[in-house]
C-alpha cells in the first residue's frame, strides 16, 4: 500500500505542477488575480504531495519491504537505522527523487515567503518553477520508478554499496542538491523577468538571498563530499578532478559569480543583461551536473545509473531548458534598458574583473570534463584530462582572481581610486611579502610555487581584515567607537569579509597539503614501528570483528610523539558480505589543523598487512576554508536589507540615477 | 572616459582574460592528456618508452605476484595480447584476477608498464567502461560478465538494468 501512495501522489504532483506551468501564466496574460494566486496554491499542494512521497519511500527502507525493486536492490535488513534511511537517496531514483522534493520545497518557499512580490512575477517565477518540476515528475515517472514492485518478493536485500554507508554520505547529497537545485529559484526569476520584459534593482534584491542560500548549501555541500572522498576512500585523496565533482564545481563557480554580479544590479543596476545570462547558466550548469552524474555518460567513481534511456531523457531536458532558455534570452535581452555606468577602475568593475575569472575558470572546467567525451564521440580515442591539465589552466585563472580579491571590497563605487587601495592594503601586501620568505626560508628553497600561494593567501586573508579594520576604524578611532562603529556595520560587509579570508585558508591549506605531505606505505608486522613525520606508529596487532552487515578486521597501532605515548589508533577494513565487497575505514589523528591518516591495505598469508600512513599538514584547513565561506554567507543573508525584504521598485529611485 | 572608452576598456578586458584561459588551455592540451591504450593497441603502435598512457584490460588469471615490500606484478590482458605491469603500492580493494582493470603509467625499456597508479573503481562486478568498450570493439567481450550482469539483475527484473553494481549493462549494450 505504502508503494503505491507514494506512486500516487508523485503523479498527483505531477497534475499539480502541470497546472501550475499554465495556469498562472494565463493568469498574468488576462490580469486574473485569481487565476495567478493558483500558482501559490498549487506549489503548497505539490510540496506536500512530493514530500508525502518521498516519505512513503523512506518508510518502505526503514521497514526493509524487499517486494519494491528500490529497496529490495538498494537495503538490507542488518543495515544499522541511520543507512536504511539515507540509502533513500543512496541511489538513482532515490535521489531522483530527493532532487523534485528540494525542487517543491524552494517552490513552496517562495509560494510562502513571496508575499511582498508583485504577484505577476510571483505567477511568472512559480509557472517556470513548475516546468521544471514537470520535466522531472515526467522522468521519474517514465523512466525511475522508486515504487516498482518484484513480481516475487526476495527475502532479503542487495544492500546499499558499502562505501556509501557512511555519516558523510547521509549529509552531502541533501545538501549538494538543495545547492544545485536552489539555482532553479534564480533560474526562474530571470525567465519570468525575461517573460515579463521587466526587471530593476528590486528583482535583484528579491533573487540574491535565493542565490545565496542555494550557494552556501552548494559550498557546504562540496566540502562534505570532499572530506568524505578523503576519509574513506582510504587514499587520502581530497579531489580529483573527477567529471562528477567538476559537475558541482562549475555551477558554484557560476553561482559565485551570480552573487557578485546580483550584487552590482542591486545597488548600482548595473549588469542586467549579464546578471540574467548568469542566473540561466548557473542553473543550466546544475543540469547539465544532473545529467553527467544520472546519465553514466562519463566513467567515474560516481556515475552509478547506466542506462542509457535514462540519459536521453535528461539530455532532452537539458537541451529543451538551456536552448529554450537562451533562445528566450537572445529574443529578449536586448528590451532591458541598461542601467548606471561606472568607470573601469571601480567597485563595478571589480566585480566585473571577478565575474570574468570565474566565468572562464568554470568554462575551463567545462571544457576540460566534455573534451574527452567529444573526442571519443567525434574522433574514437579515449583519452583522460586529470589534475595535471587543471594545474596548469584553472590554478592561475584563479591565482589572478585571488591576487584581486582584497581589491574589490575597498574600491568605491562607480569610480575608484586603485592607488589609494593599494596604499591602504600595503600591511596585509607585506604581511603576504614576510610570509612567504618565512615559508622559503624554513622550506630551504624547493618550489618557490608553494610559499608564493602560501602567501597569496596570507594577502588575501589579510586584506578581509583590512577591510574590517578600515571600516571599523580600528586603529585610528577610540575603542567605543570602533565598538559602535562595528556594531553598525551591515551584516553583509561581515560576510564578505568572512568567505573572502574563508578562500584564503582554504588555499593555504591545499597548498600545504599538496607540498609537505609525508606518506609511508609498506608491510607491516606485528610490533613493526612505522616513523612517520616524527610520530611513531607501533603495530599492536590485528583482531576481527562482526558488524551489524559486515566483519571487520582492525589493526591497532599505538601512536607516540619523541616517545611519549599519545594515543591508539584503529584502522579497518570492512566486508561486506551481501554485495562481496570491502571499504578501508582510514584512523585519523588530529592535532591542530594537521592530521596522521592510516589505512589498510590487503593482509598477506603471514599475518602481516599493507598499510599507508600520510602526515597531512593544516590539511583541515582545506575544509574551514569552505565554512568560513558558508558562514559569511550566512552573515550576508542576516543583513538588514534581505530580512525587511525588497522593497516595491519606486520611480524616484530611477529619476536618482546619474545622467552620462 | 567617454562611454565608448568604458566600454573598450571592459571588452578589451574580457577579450585578455581569454586570450590567456585559450593559451593556458591550449598549452595544457600539449602535455597534460593521457591516453588510453589496451595491450593489442600498445602492441600494434609500438608506444615509446617513458610515454605516459592509461592501460586498460583484464587482469590475467594467475599471473599476479607479490614481491617484496608491496611490489607486485601482473598482466593486463585483452584476448589478443598481454602486457606484464610492475606496481608497487597497495592495490584497490577491488582489484581481482579475471577483473577489469585501469592502470596509468609508462613502459620501461624492457617493455614492461611501470604503473604509478592502479585506478580504484568501487564496485564490486564494475567494468571499467573504457574496457568493457574496447574489449566490445575486438570482440572480446567476456561472456561471463554478462551472464554476470544478468543473473545478479534476474530476480530484479521489473525494471531493465538499475544501480550500480549491475555489471556493466552500458558497455554491453553499445
Amino acid at each position: 500500500m505504502i508503494a503505491e501512495s507514494g506512486h500516487y501522489a508523485l503523479v498527483l504532483a505531477l497534475a499539480l505542477a502541470l497546472i501550475q506551468s499554465i495556469v498562472p501564466l494565463v493568469g498574468a496574460r488576462l490580469q486574473d488575480a485569481a487565476l495567478m494566486n493558483v500558482a501559490r496554491s498549487t506549489a503548497l499542494a505539490q510540496l506536500l504531495f512530493v514530500g508525502a512521497s518521498f516519505t512513503a519511500l523512506v518508510m518502505l527502507h526503514v521497514n526493509s519491504d524487499f517486494s519494491v525493486a528500490n529497496v529490495y536492490e538498494n537495503s538490507h535488513s542488518m543495515k544499522p537505522l541511520l543507512y536504511k534511511i539515507t540509502g533513500v537517496w543512496g541511489n538513482h531514483e532515490g535521489s531522483m527523487l530527493l532532487w523534485v522534493v528540494i525542487l517543491a520545497l524552494f517552490g513552496g518557499l517562495v509560494a510562502a515567503f513571496g508575499n511582498n512580490l508583485p504577484l505577476s512575477l510571483r505567477a511568472h517565477v512559480l509557472a517556470v518553477q513548475a516546468w521544471v518540476a514537470s520535466a522531472f515528475y515526467l522522468f521519474i515517472l517514465v523512466t525511475s520508478n522508486p515504487f516498482l514492485r518484484i513480481a516475487t518478493p526476495p527475502i532479503e536485500g542487495r544492500d546499499l554499496n558499502p562505501v556509501l554507508q557512511d555519516i558523510g554520505l547521509a549529509v552531502h547529497p541533501p545538501m549538494l542538491y538543495l545547492g544545485y537545485v536552489g539555482f532553479s529559484i534564480s533560474f526562474s526569476f530571470a525567465i519570468a523577468a525575461l517573460l515579463e520584459g521587466r526587471i530593476d534593482a528590486a528583482w535583484a534584491r528579491w533573487v540574491r538571498p535565493w542565490t545565496l542560500v542555494a550557494w552556501i548549501f552548494l559550498t557546504l555541500g562540496i566540502a562534505m563530499g570532499s572530506y568524505w572522498a578523503y576519509y574513506e576512500l582510504g587514499w587520502g585523496g581530497w579531489w580529483f578532478w573527477d567529471p562528477v565533482e567538476n559537475a558541482s564545481l562549475m555551477p558554484w563557480l557560476a553561482g559565485t559569480a551570480l552573487l557578485h554580479s546580483a550584487l552590482v544590479m542591486e545597488k548600482r543596476n548595473a549588469l542586467k543583461v549579464w546578471t540574467i545570462l548568469l542566473s540561466i547558466l548557473t542553473f543550466s550548469l546544475s543540469l547539465l551536473g544532473t545529467f553527467l552524474v544520472r546519465s553514466g555518460v562519463i566513467t567515474s567513481v560516481h556515475a552509478f545509473a547506466t542506462d542509457p534511456t535514462r540519459g536521453v531523457f535528461i539530455l532532452l531536458i537539458l537541451c529543451l531548458f538551456i536552448g529554450g532558455s537562451l533562445l528566450l534570452f537572445a529574443g529578449r535581452a536586448t528590451s532591458l534598458k541598461q542601467g548606471g555606468l561606472f568607470a573601469p577602475i571601480s567597485r563595478e568593475g571589480a566585480l566585473v574583473l571577478n565575474n570574468l575569472l570565474l566565468t572562464v575558470a568554470c568554462a575551463v572546467v567545462l571544457f576540460g570534463t566534455l573534451y574527452p567525451l567529444a573526442m571519443e564521440m567525434l574522433a574514437d580515442f579515449k583519452m583522460s584530462v586529470g589534475a595535471p591539465f587543471y594545474n596548469l589552466t584553472f590554478s592561475p585563472l584563479f591565482a589572478l582572481l585571488l591576487l584581486a580579491v582584497p581589491f574589490g571590497p575597498m574600491l568605491a563605487w562607480k569610480r575608484g581610486d586603485l592607488l589609494g587601495v593599494a596604499q591602504r592594503l600595503l600591511a596585509a601586501g607585506v604581511a603576504g611579502l614576510v610570509v612567504v620568505a618565512i615559508v622559503w626560508g624554513w622550506a630551504r628553497g624547493g618550489s618557490a610555487l608553494a610559499p608564493l600561494a602560501i602567501g597569496l593567501g596570507v594577502f588575501v586573508i589579510a586584506g578581509a581584515v583590512t577591510d574590517i579594520v578600515e571600516r571599523t576604524g580600528l586603529v585610528r578611532l577610540p575603542f567605543a567607537s570602533v565598538l559602535h562603529r562595528a556594531r553598525g556595520l551591515p551584516r553583509s560587509a561581515w560576510g564578505t569579509a568572512f568567505a573572502h579570508a574563508g578562500l584564503g585558508v582554504a588555499l593555504i591549506g591545499i597548498v600545504c597539503e599538496t607540498t609537505w605531505n609525508s606518506e609511508y606505505i609498506a608491510t607491516m608486522k606485528q610490533n613493526d614501528v612505522a616513523h612517520v613525520a616524527g610520530y611513531d606508529l607501533k603495530l599492536d596487532g590485528l583482531f576481527q570483528r562482526q558488524g551489524p552487515n559486515y566483519r571487520e578486521m582492525i589493526a591497532e597501532f599505538k601512536v607516540s610523539r619523541d616517545g611519549e605515548p599519545l594515543t591508539v589508533m584503529a584502522p579497518s577494513k570492512r566486508s561486506f558480505t551481501t554485495r562481496g565487497s570491502s571499504t578501508t575505514e582510514a584512523a585519523l589523528l588530529t592535532s591542530g589543523a594537521s592530521q596522521l591518516y592510516v589505512s589498510l591495505g590487503d593482509a598477506t598469508a603471514e599475518g602481516a598487512i599493507a598499510v599507508r600512513i600520510y602526515h597531512k599538514p593544516l590539511v583541515l584547513l582545506i575544509w574551514w576554508g569552505p565554512v568560513l565561506m558558508a558562514f559569511g554567507g550566512v552573515l550576508s543573508l542576516s543583513d538588514r536589507r534581505l530580512r525587511v525584504g525588497a522593497p516595491k521598485p519606486a520611480r524616484a529611485r530611477q529619476r536618482l540615477q546619474p545622467a552620462e | 572616459m567617454t562611454r565608448k572608452q568604458r566600454r573598450m576598456t571592459i571588452i578589451g578586458g574580457s577579450l585578455a582574460v581569454l586570450a590567456l584561459a585559450a593559451a593556458l588551455v591550449l598549452n595544457a592540451l600539449r602535455d597534460s592528456i593521457v591516453f588510453f591504450s589496451t595491450p593489442t593497441m600498445v602492441a600494434e603502435k609500438h608506444v615509446e618508452p617513458g610515454k605516459r598512457f592509461r592501460l586498460g584490460g583484464l587482469v590475467q588469471p594467475g599471473s599476479l605476484q607479490r614481491g617484496d615490500n608491496l611490489a607486485v606484478t601482473f598482466e593486463v590482458a585483452d584476448g589478443n595480447a598481454k602486457l606484464p605491469v610492475a606496481y608497487k603500492g597497495i592495490l584497490p580493494d577491488l582489484f581481482r584476477e579475471g577483473q577489469g582493470v585501469v592502470a596509468e603509467g609508462a613502459l620501461d625499456g624492457n617493455g614492461v608498464f611501470k604503473a604509478d597508479t592502479v585506478l580504484a573503481k568501487h564496485d564490486e562486478t564494475y567494468m571499467p567502461k573504457e574496457v568493457a568498450d574496447a574489449l566490445k570493439k575486438q570482440g572480446h567481450w567476456k561472456d561471463d560478465y554478462d551472464a554476470k550482469a544478468s543473473d545478479t539483475k534476474a530476480s530484479g527484473e521489473s525494471k531493465p538494468a538499475a544501480t550500480t553494481a549491475q555489471g556493466n549493462p552500458q558497455g554491453a549494450m553499445r
